[in-house]
């Protein structure tokens, strides 16, 4: 039973570690565009676009952890083979 | 890990019929499109009202996005754009009624989309430069077409992949949270995140449609 223990703190600190970078990411992502609306207030609507594609393709990073993390505690591909060795 | 009830799951087990819950509910998107497209066009007039204002502010608006993203040539693929963006928003946004369970928070109906995208932008560009597509991936110096090749060929293949990936992910985390928070606190809690549940419907359907635009607009322009 302590693969399954395991097995959580893996997602936990996957998630956390995946989500501290994208964090990261996404915070500069927006200081620099509200910066350049600061700077031109009426090209607004162009950077709120393109901030928000930038957006998604950073927070693709933490949902990739995310899926992961997933197929680790709901789909384990070794769940079979642990639950064997533990009958034994 | 999903909703405690669902209509169409009932609705299934009492016509003991073996569908999946995600392709009924993507039935029930397809239908509500068309019905509503059905009796909106019915009755289209000179000064609009009522349905005809959303729909047309709807058409016009994804008209102007194509319009902005992919330049004149972009028209010709309103149809699968606009069928892509209202499908996505319609069916993030059902998950929000309850007994209702939005058909993107499951990887097979996204990977359907995304491969029809992947294969839209490759027939695409070879119809619109025939053989010369190949330059595409050839980059600008041909002695190191060999080595482009492969990296262009393995970024085209991740596009489904983080296509279908991403909105599943949000979507389907969308629901997990909402699900764990009704478990602990089943009062006024899950609202504010219902709230940012609307916001993520919105802006996945944005990014997936305006993905698949720039991947279109990407295959038509001139490799250089």
């Amino acid at each position: 039973m302590t693969f399954f223990a395991w097995c959580m703190i893996a997602a936990g600190f996957g998630m956390a570690i995946g989500s501290f970078g994208t964090g990261i990411g996404q915070g500069m992502a927006i200081k620099s565009a509200v910066e350049g609306v600061a700077r031109n207030p009426s090209a607004s609507g162009k950077i709120l676009t393109t901030m928000m594609i930038g957006l998604a393709m950073i927070e693709s990073l933490a949902i990739y952890v995310f899926v992961v993390a997933m197929i680790i505690l709901f789909a384990n591909p070794f769940t079979e083979q642990v639950m064997e060795l533990a009958v034994r | 890990m999903t909703h405690p009830f669902l209509i169409f799951q009932w609705l299934e087990q009492q016509l003991h019929t073996h569908v999946g819950e995600h392709v009924t509910y993507t039935w029930f998107v397809m239908l509500l499109l068309t019905v509503l497209a059905f009796i909106v066009s019915r009755g289209i007039r000179e000064v609009p009202s009522g349905w005809q204002n959303l729909m047309e502010a709807v058409v016009s608006g994804i008209e102007n996005l194509i319009q902005e993203t992919m330049g004149p040539k972009g028209k010709t693929y309103f149809p699968l754009i606009a069928t892509l963006a209202l499908f996505i928003l319609v069916s993030n946004l059902i998950g929000l009624v309850p007994g209702f369970y939005p058909p993107t928070a499951n990887l097979n109906t996204n990977a359907a989309m995304a491969i029809t995208v992947f294969s839209m932008t490759h027939l695409i560009g070879l119809k619109e430069h025939k053989i010369a597509y190949l330059k595409h991936f050839m980059g600008p110096i041909i002695v190191l077409a060999p080595l482009i090749f492969i990296i262009e060929l393995i970024g085209h293949l991740a596009r489904p992949l983080s296509l279908s990936l991403r909105l599943f992910g949000n979507m389907y985390g969308h629901e997990i949270v909402l699900m764990i928070f009704f478990a602990l606190v089943p009062f006024l809690l899950p609202i504010p995140m219902m709230l940012m549940g609307v916001l993520i419907a919105f802006i996945q359907a944005f990014v997936f449609t305006l993905l698949a635009m720039i991947y279109i607009a990407g295959s038509l322009e001139e490799a250089h």
